[in-house]
This record gives structure tokens, C-alpha cells and sequence, in this order.
């Protein structure tokens, strides 16, 4: 992180409450111009009060906030002039037309008429949505809904573009498409910011993130920093067939856990983290034990984040 | 203030926008209802009262009567259903007012642009009500077409507080209130059909509290002919102190719904 990039998101001790609850509990983090930064956690981890605090529509209830060098107390117009937010739900028109979705977005920010309809066609191709143009917001599937919302964040062409959950809900085909979008948009030098809970959405776009849990930052840095940092290299799964029960994995794990930097224990595997997963497997067959299935693969985001916020399921 | 009549502005572009695909259906609301009444109650019911002699109501026909009255109504049920369902679609169904105020607009320009639209919406239906009630003779004098800027006041008046009444709702179930016990009542007991001096005295009272009563009155002594100078400024000023309290109301309930 040299000091010199232009840091376009300042945030020192932010936090957020509402009532007695405290969503944010006093981050700290910068995100560089030209960058794709994500915000990683479960739900109710605080990333989208993140992401409002950041979108100027929602005051801090304490610490430091600059976006675009502005404090969003008291310049909030003119920082939104330079976002651009696609929400998590979409909150299109569905009663107007396609375009007519972007054009009167564009008039929100003060853009003529014409100008409208320019960025309009413009978007359309991008997204491509051109053919659906006439079409009514209500006849759209869900993946072209979110290709609108995303097209409609661009209008104002932004300096910043604030995606929350931004492919939560589409089929893979959609997913792709986006990240397709999203990465192109990177490469003209759009700066974005990314809440996901999709481990390889975020390997896959981000440069760089933090994952976040209970209002507070748990790490931060590269995918591949985190998964050096809080995993190791690979990962050996071990299964031992239906019949094993948990209480036997537990003694199983005992056999092997020398054999690896960390061993977690799960209903129907054992996972050995260790920086040579063909060795582990080797020794495990050496002390005769005999798993049913072996898979030796590379640590992921996921192991990270599953080992940063726990595998307990958060309502 | 400049930058809230140009932010005012770009919202209002969207209600056209909405308006161009909706207009045909408020058609019916906005004009067809009150004509029936001008026929149902001017023409059919008021040859039966003109039959009596006009003389209870100042020797003026029925229809004459009511129409200035109708006129007011109309105005005031347009200005509540335009701000009852689209603020709660706005805040809570489609939510679109959650996404322009993510853009430059402030929630006040939101309000602002809101009720720009509700104007547009009041003087274009009650323009057209006004030249059928021309065409019918409903007039009595030519100051009566002012009755139009008093439909826009009425209008203006119910429809800050609805809005900020519509913001604290949770649901729609509440609109149902509203229109019992306040666009009903109000549109039968404030003066449109007969004297309010014919109600029991504290009935009487509540309708010199409602705007409507106060916008009928205006407008029918316009018609008529008979404005007393410092009884219509009561009448103005109380419509236009609705409005701003209203007004101010209605920003305050959508920056707290929006900016939280």
C-alpha cells in the first residue's frame, strides 16, 4: 500500500448503530483509486451499513468517513453525483420501460434530455439489452434486472461504483456475464467496491478486500495474502464412508493431526490444512488407515472465510 | 432554494414519465367520478330542489350550488390518492425513492418533486372539471374560474400532511382511515351539497377545521360572486398554512424513512 495512490474511500474508526445495536463497531480501511475492493462476511456482518455510510445516504454514528476526499455530512449531493450504487435489491421502475429506467436516472443527476438517451442506447449495448429496450421492467428475468440496475449505477459515469450482492440470486450463466461487465469496467478505470458472500466472486474480481464479522474487520489484503495468511497452500479431505460417525472422525483426527497445521472435523470428512496435500495422504495410508475418498485441492477464500467467522449459521 | 426548484424539476420528469403510462386509468378517477356527481346531484337531484324554489340557497340553481364545491372535492381526492400509494409504493414496494436519493437529490427534493407532480395532476383534472362545469352553466359569474387556483390550494393543503401520514405507515391498511374518516366525511359535511350552518353545532365547527371547507367557501363566493375580502384570506391563509406545515411535515417524515 504505497501512500502516494489517490485513496478514494478514507474510513478511520467508522461506526454505525441503530438504537442499541451497533452494525458497525469501528473499521478502519482505504480503498485506492482504480482499485476492485470487497467486503467479505456473513450476513448482518455490517457490510451493507458499510456500504450506505459509503453511498452517502446513511450518517456515521462515529469515527472518520471521506469518499473522493468530501465528508458526506456535509457535501452528500455532491459525492452521489460521482457514485454509482447498485443496490442489493433492485429497485427499478418495474411499471417504465427498459430504457426509460435509464433515461430518467440520468435526470436525476442533472444530465439533458438528449444526453439521456445517449447514455442510454450506450448502456443498453454494454449490458447488451439493446433488443429488450421497449420492453417493460416487469417482463424481465432476473439476471437482465440486475444488467439494468448495473447499467443504470453507469449512467452518471462514476468515479466509484458501489455493488452490493451484486449476483446474488442469478444462475451461472448470469454470474458470469456480470463478472464479464464488471471486470471490463475495472479496465477502464472505474473503481469498485464489492459486498459478496461468493467466495470465488471475490478471487475472481477483487483486488483486494476485507472480510468482515460482527462490525468489525477480521483481515484484510490480496486473496492470495489471505489465503496465505489464514490458510495453507492446500487442503486433504478425507472421507470415511457413511457408516463413521462424528465420534469416530473425532478419533481419526487424533491419529492424523500431527500430520497437518490445523485439522478441522466435519460430520462426513476430516480436513487436513497443510502446505503438501499428496504427503498428507501418503502418511495418512502409511499409519493404515484406509478413507474411502481422497481430494487434495488448493486452499480457497472460503477455508479463510470459514475460518475467520466460524461455521455457525448466522440468522 | 434554487437548487431545490432544479432538483424539484428533474423528479418531476419522472412522474411525467410515469404518468404518460397511467394517465387513461386516473381518467376515470379524476374526471368521470365528479361529472357523475355534477349530473347525479346537480342536474337529476337539483331539479327536484330547484322545484321547491330556489330560495333557500340564495336563489341560485343546485347545480350552481354545488358545482364550486364539487370542484374543491375533486381536487382534494386526487391530491390524497396521489399521495397515499405512490408514497408507500415508493418507500416500501418498488422503493424507487430509495434509488434517487442515491443520486444528488436530497429526500426534501423527493418531497418537492412529489407534490409538483400532485399540482400537475390537480390542475389538469380540475381544469377540465372546470370548462364541463362552464359548459353545464354551473357558473354564476366569471371570477368563478378562479375556483381553479383554490383546487390547486386544497390540493397542495391535504397533500403534504397524507404524504409524511403515509411515511410512518407500515402497510397500507391505514389508507383505509384516511378515506373513512377523513376524504369521506369531509367531502360530504364541508359545504359541496348544502349549507354547513344546516349541521349540529359542533359538526359545524369540524368542518370550518378542515381545508375543504375553507376551499369550498372560497370558491363558491367566487362563483358566486359574494367574496368578502378578509374572509377569503382566512380562507387562504389557513389553506396555505396547511400546506407548509404539511410540506415541512412531509420532508421531515421521508428523511427519516430514507437517510437512516
Amino acid at each position: 500500500m504505497s501512500e502516494q495512490r489517490e485513496s478514494l474511500v478514507h474510513v478511520r474508526d467508522l461506526r454505525k448503530s441503530y438504537g442499541d445495536f451497533e452494525a458497525v463497531r469501528g473499521i478502519d480501511l482505504d480503498v485506492w483509486k482504480g482499485e476492485a475492493f470487497g467486503f467479505l462476511g456473513p450476513n448482518g456482518a455490517g457490510k451493507s451499513s458499510t456500504m450506505r455510510m459509503i453511498g452517502a445516504v446513511s450518517p456515521a454514528s462515529g469515527g472518520t468517513l471521506r469518499i473522493l476526499g468530501l465528508d458526506p455530512a456535509t457535501d452528500g449531493p455532491s459525492i452521489r453525483a460521482r457514485l454509482g450504487v447498485c443496490p442489493q435489491d433492485d429497485t427499478l421502475d418495474t411499471e417504465l420501460t427498459v430504457r426509460e429506467n435509464l433515461t430518467i436516472y440520468g435526470r436525476y443527476f442533472g444530465l439533458s434530455r438528449a444526453e439521456c438517451r445517449l447514455r442510454a442506447d450506450e448502456l443498453l449495448e454494454f449490458v447488451a439489452l439493446t433488443e429488450k429496450a421497449k420492453v417493460k421492467v416487469d417482463e424481465l428475468s432476473g439476471g437482465m434486472k440486475r444488467r439494468l440496475t448495473i447499467a443504470r449505477s453507469l449512467v452518471s459515469k462514476p468515479d466509484l461504483l458501489l455493488l452490493d450482492e451484486p449476483t446474488t440470486g442469478l444462475d451461472p450463466q448470469a454470474r458470469h456475464l456480470l463478472w464479464d461487465k464488471l471486470f471490463r469496467l475495472k479496465q477502464a478505470g472505474v473503481t469498485l467496491i464489492i459486498t459478496t458472500h461468493y467466495m470465488d466472486e471475490a478471487e475472481q474480481l477483487c483486488d483486494r478486500l476485507v472480510v468482515m464479522d460482527g462490525g468489525l474487520i477480521a483481515a484484510e489484503g490480496s486473496p492470495a495474502e489471505l489465503i496465505r495468511d489464514y490458510s495453507t497452500r492446500e487442503v486433504t479431505e478425507l472421507r470415511f464412508g457413511p457408516d463413521v460417525m462424528l465420534a469416530d472422525h473425532d478419533a481419526l483426527a487424533g491419529k492424523v493431526e500431527d500430520l497437518a497445521q490445523r485439522i478441522e472435523v466435519l460430520p462426513d470428512r476430516l480436513l487436513l490444512y497443510t502446505d503438501d496435500g499428496e504427503r498428507a495422504v501418503a502418511a495418512v495410508h502409511e499409519r493404515g488407515l484406509q478413507p474411502a475418498a481422497v481430494l487434495v485441492r488448493r486452499s480457497t477464500l472460503e477455508d479463510v472465510f470459514l475460518r475467520l467467522t466460524g461455521r455457525t449459521l448466522v440468522d | 432554494m434554487a437548487l431545490a426548484v432544479e432538483n424539484g424539476r428533474r423528479m418531476f420528469d419522472y412522474w411525467l414519465t410515469v404518468y404518460k403510462r397511467t394517465w387513461k386509468g386516473t381518467m376515470i378517477s379524476s374526471f368521470l367520478l365528479p361529472m357523475l356527481y355534477l349530473a347525479a346531484m346537480g342536474i337529476g337531484l337539483g331539479s327536484f330542489v330547484d322545484s321547491n324554489g330556489t330560495g333557500a340557497l340564495g336563489g341560485v340553481s343546485y347545480l350552481q350550488f354545488i358545482a364550486p364545491g364539487l370542484l374543491a372535492s375533486t381536487a382534494m381526492q386526487i391530491a390524497v390518492g396521489e399521495s397515499t400509494y405512490p408514497v408507500m409504493s415508493g418507500l416500501k414496494w418498488q422503493k424507487f425513492y430509495h434509488s434517487m436519493i442515491a443520486t444528488p437529490l436530497r429526500p426534501a427534493d423527493v418531497v418537492y418533486g412529489q407534490l409538483a407532480f400532485i399540482a400537475f395532476r390537480v390542475l389538469s383534472s380540475c381544469a377540465v372539471f372546470l370548462v364541463i362545469i362552464t359548459l353545464f352553466g354551473g357558473l354564476r359569474s366569471p371570477l368563478g374560474v378562479l375556483g381553479l387556483p383554490v383546487a390547486l390550494l386544497v390540493g397542495m393543503a391535504v397533500a403534504g400532511p397524507i404524504a409524511a401520514y403515509a411515511t410512518t405507515l407500515e402497510n397500507d391498511s391505514g389508507f383505509a382511515m384516511i378515506f373513512r374518516f377523513g376524504v369521506v366525511p369531509a367531502f360530504l359535511f364541508s359545504g359541496a351539497f348544502f349549507p354547513v350552518s344546516q349541521l349540529p353545532n359542533w359538526i359545524e365547527w369540524l368542518a370550518y377545521v378542515s381545508p375543504l371547507w375553507h376551499a369550498v367557501d372560497l370558491s363558491r363566493n367566487l362563483s358566486f360572486g359574494t367574496v368578502n375580502p378578509w374572509l377569503a384570506l382566512v380562507n387562504v391563509v389557513y389553506l396555505l398554512a396547511w400546506f407548509i406545515a404539511g410540506t415541512w411535515l412531509a420532508v421531515r417524515g421521508f428523511t427519516r424513512k430514507l437517510i437512516r
